[in-house]
């Protein structure tokens, strides 16, 4: 089906003065980027820098507007995806393009079927994927429904299913951003052996470490252009993160740690026994109980999908739990009469919630409408039934004051913000009213180096105000940069508790797959 | 609203709101055109015979406006449970029973009470039938999860049914071969147009045109104020534009369904103010004629938009009295190619927008840009 390879030239993707424009924005801008063969390619910036719109024309999403693009030497115009594939170019994109009820087997299968006979079809692919999956290391159940497979499987299928229609250049975007610290080693064990039988690696990321770890050459972009591109002997974590933001980034933790645990408060919230089953019964919380103190923040951390979202939502109100009480000062909730987000809010409970797209703001409203979602009953914004659309508006520009929310347009569409200054709207928001309790999911996804350091620093902030702070977050960084007191989290239930100073992280991911086996 | 089409492209607010209405109504006149050439006819003869039936004279006017009026309401009706997510098609049955309320109210209490009581009582009893209506299947979507597309649609069916019976066996007069009620005493009769405009000594034209056309540009006014201006049109439009933040915020969404559901049919209940109140002073059948569904077309025309509704509602008018000009007037036209040039219209501005919207965001826009960009 695929000629054999030519002897590879050394360069096996050279993309040059490639520009793309959407509208007034310039997403790429003379962007040139050239990967060596058998190299695995670091491609780094800030969300908006223009890294997936690059990768998204040299795999045929997008047609940019000018430059040329040659793939082995050989000029190349490429129109979509299967001109990418013919190419010899895949991507394993961050949200997974695999059919769920199909088995792991078909879903590679699906589009390239190399006989009309579908058990002929099979047997072939089977076959093929044997001797790939030996010579890679790649192992998946074939047979397996992708639904079932975890997701470090589904993704190892996503390398197979490109590796089995001939890709020789891999793009990876984010690859690491839902697996566990073990997975992601496993992960680039697989990608060191693929390099060693020379497939180039072009990795899309955010995880500067990871960068450091994997990379042989990185390219830094910003704004849409290339302001970095060195060897990886070269660079370190502090260059690349100033050549993404533009200036130098505090990273990481910032006071010393044996000063705040000391500071640690009355407890605020007390949550006994939490326990929880969704709609298909499976049990999503097991038996959670936990103290807020004031004055401190405690790091939810886990692999996404094992409790940590309905601990906020049980905690916020939002969702109520099938068993365990919960006492917030001086009220205490049972299943029966479990809080809801106003009385949550009404007793000093704020929320930044996990999901901004669909939680935190409206996107369709203009800013100021979702400046005063869930506080737009406050007497400072009514007057009896009608809204004060003006104190609402001039509410709005002093958060932006505050939180340097740009651009500083109160009447913009709340969904035309980038990630980081929805963000930073949402914390002037919860944080305007002086929470006494503060839960945060995600603070930080898809927001940008510079508002991340920001946010951080607001979050210490509340704590060093005496506010009783919950982190989720998938990031380990974050909650190693944030928290006072850690707790695991794995299928549902708290598998370790750690002080920040006990925290390593291969100790955290260790109790993050702890009970997996079980 | 995140459906609406004001998401659909990089257009500046003023070509979205006024440009893009204007491209599609001419789009779909030049595809009426081409279909009324093609069955012979001059399309520049029929249009102007419309445009003049429709707006040459104060009797054509009138029954321009008085068409409008009813649509208004319905547009009105089909945006506000627009904005609370929920597709309300059942405009047509929740303004057949608020004509019934109107007309039950005239029946009982006409004879006994005067106008300035009377009339208001007739307006309640309109809207709560029609809130009412509404409200069942707006029940069954929060809280039993039945689609409210689906039994909207079979509550127009029960309404029309509902209201034969009625009509058949308890209301008609007996000895009365038409199927009506008997007519409503002086004092539950919407004053009309050309009475009011009399009485101040203002010659017009006798035509159906009566006070509600009045109360349709107050309703439009209140559906304004409530979407923008009030606390609770705020927590509609949350939970018409995300649920999982309304949700968040501590909005309930159930709630908001029956608030939503439960003021488009009263205002969908409004028809029978023009209708039966203002026209025809008896109960009829048939009396809404299709209004609520093209309320779905004005709504969808008018962007949801009380003042894009009004405007919608006057096209529609327009249509609706100029085309019966030209059927009148141009032989061999009928009033199927009325409809016709109707159904363009929705085409055009409903579906077809999409697939116009894009084309017109490049071609005039980015030329604009680019050219901006040079200089």
């Amino acid at each position: 089906m695929k000629p054999a390879p030519a002897p590879s030239p050394a360069i096996a993707v050279r993309m040059t003065s490639i520009g793309k424009r959407f509208g007034a924005v310039a997403a790429n801008q003379d962007v040139h980027l050239t990967v060596q063969t058998g190299s695995v390619h670091g491609l780094v910036g800030e969300n908006g820098a223009g890294k997936s719109t690059l990768m998204s024309i040299l795999y045929g999403f997008y047609t940019a507007d000018a430059g040329a693009i040659e793939v082995f030497g050989q000029p190349a115009t490429i129109r979509n995806a299967q001109d990418a594939i013919a190419r010899g170019i895949g991507m394993v994109h961050q949200h997974f393009m695999l059919v769920d009820t199909l088995t792991a087997l078909d879903n590679v299968m699906l589009g390239a079927e190399p006989h009309a006979l579908l058990h002929k079809a099979e047997g072939q692919v089977r076959e093929r994927l044997r001797t790939l999956m030996e010579s890679t290391g790649l192992r998946v159940n074939l047979d397996t429904l992708v639904g079932d497979l975890p997701v470090g499987d589904q993704q190892r299928l996503e390398i197979l299913k490109a590796l089995y229609r001939g890709a020789r250049v891999l793009i990876l975007d984010e690859p690491t951003a839902v697996l566990t610290p073990q997975e992601t080693l496993q992960l680039f064990e697989v990608l060191g052996r693929l390099r060693a039988a020379g497939t180039t690696i072009i990795l899309i990321t955010h995880k500067l470490k990871e960068v450091m770890r994997l990379c042989d050459r990185v390219t830094v972009m910003r704004a849409g252009q290339v302001v970095h591109d060195c060897e990886i002997a070269d660079a370190s974590v502090e260059s690349l993160a100033e050549a993404m933001v533009g200036r130098k980034v505090a990273m990481g933790r910032q006071a010393s740690i044996d000063a705040q645990a000391l500071q640690r408060g009355a407890v605020l919230v007390q949550a006994r026994g939490l326990g929880l089953r969704d709609k298909q019964g499976v049990v999503r919380l097991r038996d959670f109980s936990l103290d807020l103190h004031a004055g401190e923040i405690v790091g939810v951390a886990g692999v996404s999908g094992n409790g940590q979202s309905e601990v906020l939502d049980v905690l916020s109100g939002l969702g109520r739990p099938d068993s365990g009480t919960m006492a917030v000062g001086a009220a205490r909730f049972e299943p029966s009469r479990w809080l809801d987000p106003r009385t949550a809010r009404a007793l000093g409970i704020a929320h930044v919630p996990e999901d901004r797209y669909a939680r935190a703001m409206v996107m369709g409203f203009e800013a100021w409408e979702s400046a005063v979602l869930g506080y737009e009953g406050l007497p400072a914004y009514s007057q009896g039934s009608w809204m004060r659309r003006a104190a609402m508006k001039l509410a709005t520009v002093q958060m932006m004051e505050k939180f340097d929310v740009r651009p500083r347009d109160p009447q913009l569409v709340s969904g035309k913000f980038s990630g980081g200054n929805q963000q930073k709207l949402v914390l002037a928001r919860e944080l305007g009213q002086a929470p006494k309790i503060l839960l945060v999911g995600q603070p930080t996804r898809g927001v940008d180096i510079g508002a991340i350091e920001f946010i951080h620093g607001r979050l210490r902030a509340m704590r060093d105000a005496g506010c009783a702070v919950l982190v989720v977050s998938s990031e380990l960084d974050e909650i190693l940069a944030l928290a006072d007191r850690v707790i695991v989290m794995n299928q549902g239930r708290i598998t370790g508790e750690l002080p920040i100073a006990d925290c390593t992280e291969a100790r955290l991911g260790m109790l993050m797959i702890e009970g997996a086996a079980a | 609203m995140s459906a609406s089409p004001g998401a659909t492209g990089p257009l500046p607010r003023w070509a979205d709101v006024a440009l893009m209405p204007a491209i599609n109504l001419l789009v779909a006149l030049v595809a009426a055109g081409v279909v009324v050439a093609l069955v012979g006819q001059s399309p520049w003869e029929v249009l102007s015979v419309l445009v003049r039936g429709a707006f040459g004279t104060p009797r054509g006017l009138s029954y321009t406006l008085y068409y409008a009026t009813t649509f208004t309401f319905t547009g009105l009706a089909v945006a506000v449970a627009f904005h609370g997510g929920l597709f309300n098609i059942g405009g047509e049955g929740q303004a057949i029973l608020g004509g019934l309320g109107t007309g039950l109210v005239a029946l009982w209490l006409g004879p006994h009470l005067p106008e300035v009581v009377v009339l208001p009582l007739m307006l309640v009893g309109g809207a709560l039938c029609g809130m009412v209506w509404a409200a069942v299947p707006a029940y069954l979507q929060a809280y039993r999860g039945s689609h409210v597309v689906i039994t909207t649609i079979m509550f127009n069916f029960l309404a029309s049914s509902l209201l034969v019976y009625l009509l058949v066996n308890k209301l008609k007069p007996p000895g009365s071969m038409s199927v009506e009620s008997q007519s409503f005493a002086a004092s539950a009769k919407l004053p009309a147009m050309h009475e009011m405009l009399g009485a101040l000594g203002i010659e017009w034209p006798s035509s159906p045109l009566n006070l509600s056309v009045v109360l349709a540009l107050l309703a439009a006014g209140a559906v304004y104020l409530f979407l923008w201006r009030s606390r609770a049109g705020y927590r509609l439009r949350a939970v018409g534009s995300s649920e999982g933040a309304a949700a968040y915020a501590g909005i309930g969404p159930k709630h908001q369904v029956l608030v939503a559901m439960g003021l488009s049919g009263a205002l969908a209940g409004l028809v029978g103010m023009n209708e039966i109140a203002g026209v025809a002073g008896r109960l009829q059948l048939d009396f809404v004629g299709g209004a609520g569904f093209t309320g779905i077309a004005v709504a969808l025309m008018g962007r949801n938009h009380p003042v894009g509704i009004l405007l919608a509602s006057l096209l529609f008018g327009a249509l609706f009295q100029g085309g019966a000009e030209v059927a009148f007037e141009v032989s061999g036209f009928s009033r199927d190619m009325v409809v016709t040039l109707q159904g363009f219209i929705v085409l055009f501005s409903g579906a077809m927008a999409y697939v116009i919207a894009p084309r017109v965001a490049r071609l005039v826009f980015g030329r604009m840009k680019q050219g901006a960009a040079h200089g």
